[in-house]
């Protein structure tokens, strides 16, 4: 292979890219010599297993690839803003249109989920850490590998170009021969490995590990939804390997699964990532609904309205969410009896949202509802995803649908839907939890203006699609005539993703603020309305969460301790057993992306030495003998008395 | 809450540009059965999707004005309500009914744009043969033999049965006035039943993102009268050069081309993947379909028969 096949040539903006990224690493690289902080970065960090700190770094490495997608997605909108736009060639914006999809959804949307949960869960179930930590920090840094090697892509080798959902035949070596769909394929298993461990570990962490008393219908609801995205994922990524292991496959030797020819089928892939990537979609948004409905409920200081009927509308949307993928390919002409029944399970789904929207509406009544920011992206998420939502009934008419497929209306729906559904939730419960992991609250001002931000220019970016998709633009095109009328709207919505970005700047500006500035509380509770057991412990949490393990008696029990005048943590402190920290799942990670890197060229000697050092491992794994470690009651009493909590 | 101020004003404008642009948006602006329904599928949908959003932003304002936190209710303790079974049960219901409703609507719908237009059963449809390749499409006339590339022309108010498949990536196969999209794939036919009732030239485009040249891959689709109709096919019989196979093979492989016109088709050298020749079928609800299912079944697909039909001869 040419150097020049290696590295991605002949765009300003790549090279522009590659100094950046250089300039940017050495940096990093030069700040920690200097601060001499590779030690603390090593022990605090890269080997934890400390569920806390694996989300925080979950979320950040999320923050990291929003910006990335993000970027894309400025690009694509200024391409789009005015008819025979020369800014991009088509190559470039195929590239990216594709990058964006995979990051926004994989790689930055999961992860961001996946890191509050790990930070919130433990703590909502009075446990002290996951089921298996070792295990949970291998998910994390499979996750970040896989995030890695994809984002490489863009400077060496050359991006996927076939759409994130990467239709065959296009998709395969005869009509994509770069390496990029081989990233597409590679990245996605190795993340999807450790998702896949995720959920595991979380079905056990919330089955085991369940402070005493707790039963499952007493549970918060942020941790129903996790428990029931977690069996999502546990029956939906299966596919995801499957299927990804078939392109490899079909890609890398030779395979004929998804070919023109030899008897391979392209609606095999179609339907293999649907039956995976419908699941999906209500794996970014269930956890989102959990989120929602713990802020919902805190800011207007009333339990959840109909909590049975919520957990019942989540489970039922979970078995739904897997019947109902042929309806991302209505148009490939399984005629009007499949069809009509695919429309039927989709359009079913209105049902149980519906009782949702109505609880949460009904959670307000006769509360007293405080505009904080968490609560605010809460507030704006009902108005507009409801336009998402019901404009998804309308896309489940198969009739219909035949006009809207594949053009920009349906961008608009699915915009609709993730970004009040997922992009506001995860920033309103990063707001909301922030204490909890750094013992401070962001500033409420800044938090305003990016919301304020955030939520109108989404309107006006994503308004003005819905209107173009009926207007006959397809999605996807890197270009449009001037006859064609669709200049005046795409330029209303590049204004809107313009504005948009300055909402998340502020945003990022506003994490960087308040980490100079704002006060320190350290107050188990400051929002003042905290029900669920992770505000009965200290801002930050301390490594073992619970001095002692809280004795629940009902649901909201930290708010019934705090109102009954009940005490919730009763006995005296013992000596707490805490895992080990370990460099096993950074390393594996490492050694997981190189065989990624080195799969993905088809360097197979590389490759097979990288798969061994993998099996080396996993098999060091099986003989080692680590009992972890006991933290002392004097170090517990100690810490308490430095967090400023009642004693013993 | 200020929120609702801007929503509102998006939900206003949203109605208004509905009413307003309905005449000009493509998808609204029908020009035969078959976008007829669609349209009205459309337009029925949005209207009831409306009523939902309105209940939903009424009951929104309200809760939001009246339990806001202000100075008058500082101390004010709200109730612990667990829920209401009533309440609950109707919040269900109601959605019921109305998805109950628009699956009637669907699948009713759904099956009339799948077959021969409602008036039209009775006339014998014009078949074309609807192929892509990378960024061109080719439309071949069996009965006519005649052959067009990135344009197509029509009789008007009559049955127009497009046979749909692809030499390389899935392609979708939409004209927005005349009805909804439908993929076009390199291992099976699929066909699409079109009515023009109105003569003119209408925009046609692949919906289906199928590479480089993807966005500039448009087609025109001219309805005439029947007698303009007949007068271009002799004409084009007259006037074409025949469509050899090298010429085809040519054609193929150049990724984007204007328009052309021939005096013959390529289904003789290179038929489409149906019948002996398809991998699997899945013809929607259609009468011949019938005949060929032996031969068409693709559980117990043959791969001798699957060697004998090359599709790869696409870069």
């Amino acid at each position: 292979m040419k150097l020049d096949e290696f590295f991605v040539t002949g765009e300003p903006m790549i090279y522009a890219a590659m100094v950046s990224i250089v300039v940017a690493s050495l940096a990093i690289l030069i700040g920690l010599t200097y601060f001499k902080k590779w030690g603390y970065l090593w022990r605090e960090w890269l080997t934890t297993v400390d569920h806390k700190r694996i989300g925080v770094m979950y979320i950040i490495a999320a923050l990291l690839m929003l910006f990335r997608g993000g970027v894309d997605a400025l690009l694509m909108r200024a391409q789009l803003a005015v008819p025979e736009n020369g800014l991009l060639d088509a190559q470039h914006y195929n590239e990216i249109f594709t990058t964006h999809g995979v990051i926004m959804i994989l790689f930055m949307a999961m992860p961001f989920i996946i890191g509050l949960m790990n930070i919130v869960v433990p703590l909502q179930i009075g446990a002290r850490d996951v089921a298996f930590p070792r295990l949970n920090a291998v998910s994390f840094w499979l996750f970040f590998a896989g995030a890695m090697l994809f984002n490489l892509s863009f400077v060496i080798g050359g991006s996927p170009d076939a759409g994130w959902t990467a239709y065959f035949p296009l998709a395969s070596l005869e009509l994509s021969p770069t390496v990029g769909n081989n990233f597409y394929s590679i990245a996605l298993q190795i993340a999807g490995i450790g998702t896949l461990l995720t959920g595991v570990n979380f079905i056990v962490t919330i089955l085991k590990m369940r402070a005493p008393g707790m039963k499952l219908m007493q549970m918060p609801m942020f941790t129903w939804s996790i428990l029931i995205t977690s069996v999502i994922i546990l029956f939906a990524f299966p596919v995801l390997t499957v299927a990804l292991a078939l392109m490899m496959f079909d890609r890398m030797f030779g395979g004929q699964f998804f070919t023109m020819a030899n008897g391979g089928m392209d609606m095999l892939w179609a339907n293999l990532f649907w039956v995976w990537g419908h699941p999906e979609v209500y794996i970014v948004i269930l956890p989102a609904f959990g989120i929602y409905s713990e802020i919902i409920s805190t800011f207007s200081k009333k339990n959840l309205y109909g909590y049975k009927s919520m957990v019942a509308s989540m489970v039922v949307i979970s078995l739904l969410s897997f019947v109902v993928w042929a309806h991302h390919f209505y148009t490939m002409g399984h005629g009007a009896m499949v069809n009509g029944v695919f429309s039927i399970t989709t359009m079913a789904i209105a049902v149980p949202t519906g009782v949702k929207i109505f609880n949460w509406l009904f959670t307000l009544q006769k509360g007293r509802i405080s505009f904080t920011t968490p609560m605010l992206y809460t507030l704006a998420f009902i108005p507009i995803f409801t336009i998402g939502g019901v404009t998804g009934v309308m896309l489940a008419m198969a009739s219909a649908d035949y006009q809207y497929h594949n053009t920009m209306f349906l961008v608009a729906h699915f915009h609709y839907v993730l970004i009040p559904g997922t992009v506001f939730a995860v920033i309103a419960g990063f707001h909301y939890w922030f204490p909890k992991m750094f013992g401070f609250r962001l500033n409420e001002r800044l938090g305003k203006l990016a919301f304020w931000l955030i939520a109108i220019f989404f309107n006006v970016t994503f308004l003005p699609l819905f209107f173009l998709g009926l207007n006959g633009m397809s999605r996807r095109m890197y270009t449009y005539s001037a006859g064609s009328g669709f200049g005046p709207l795409n330029m209303i919505a590049s204004i809107g993703a313009v504005g948009l970005a300055l909402g998340f700047v502020v945003l990022c500006y506003n994490i960087y603020w308040s980490f100079r500035y704002a006060p320190r509380e350290n107050a188990s509770d400051p929002w003042g309305g905290g029900r669920t057991l992770e505000w009965a412990t200290h801002s930050p949490v301390p490594e073992y969460n619970f001095a002692r393990t809280p004795n629940v008696k009902g649901m909201d029990a930290y708010w019934h301790s705090k109102k009954e005048n009940q005490p919730l943590f009763e006995g005296k402190i013992e000596p707490i057993h805490m895992p080990n920290n370990s460099g096993q799942p950074f390393i594996l990670g490492v050694i997981f992306f190189f065989l990624g890197f080195f799969l993905i060229f088809s360097w197979w000697i590389p490759s097979i030495i990288a798969g061994i050092a993998v099996i080396i491992m996993l098999a060091a794994r099986t003989f080692e003998r680590d009992h972890g470690r006991h933290i002392p009651v004097k170090e517990i009493i100690e810490t308490e008395k430095k967090l400023g909590g009642e004693l013993v | 809450m200020k929120k609702r101020g801007p929503l509102l004003l998006f939900f206003i404008s949203l109605i208004m540009l509905l009413s307003g642009c309905s005449s000009k948006l493509l998808v609204l602006d029908p020009k035969g059965p078959v976008a007829k329904t669609q349209s009205s599928t459309i337009i029925f949908s949005m209207i009831v999707m409306a009523v939902v959003l309105l209940v939903v932003y009424v009951m929104y304002i309200y809760m939001l004005t009246k339990y806001r936190a202000t100075k008058a209710n500082e101390g004010y303790e709200p109730p612990h309500i667990e829920g209401s079974k009533w309440l609950e049960l109707i919040w269900t219901i109601i959605p019921i009914i109305i998805v109950v409703i628009l699956s009637v609507v669907t699948v009713r719908t759904t099956n009339a744009v799948e077959k021969v237009p409602a008036g039209y059963e009775d006339q014998k449809p014009l078949v074309i043969y609807a192929s892509s390749s990378d960024w061109k499409w080719h439309f071949s006339y069996p009965e006519e033999n005649i052959e067009t590339v990135n344009y197509v022309n029509i009789p008007t108010n009559r049955p127009v049965e497009f046979r749909l498949y692809a030499f390389g990536p899935i392609t979708s196969f939409w004209v927005p006035q005349l009805g909804g999209q439908k993929y076009a794939m390199s291992d099976m036919v699929n066909k699409l039943n079109l009515v023009a009732e109105h003569e003119g030239s209408f925009f046609g485009r692949n919906s289906n993102f199928s590479g480089k040249g993807f966005a500039h891959m448009e087609f025109e689709v001219l309805a005439q009268s029947p007698a303009d109709y007949t007068k271009w096919v002799d004409d084009v019989k007259k006037t074409a050069s025949k469509l050899t196979e090298d010429e085809f093979n040519k054609l193929l492989d150049t990724p984007v081309v204007g328009r052309k016109t021939y005096s013959s088709t390529h289904l003789e050298f290179r038929p489409a993947p149906e019948g002996a020749n398809g991998g699997h079928h899945h013809g929607g609800g259609d009468a011949d379909a019938k005949d060929n299912t032996g031969s068409m079944d693709h559980s117990n697909m043959n791969m001798d028969d699957m060697e004998s039909m090359d599709h790869s001869q696409h870069e």
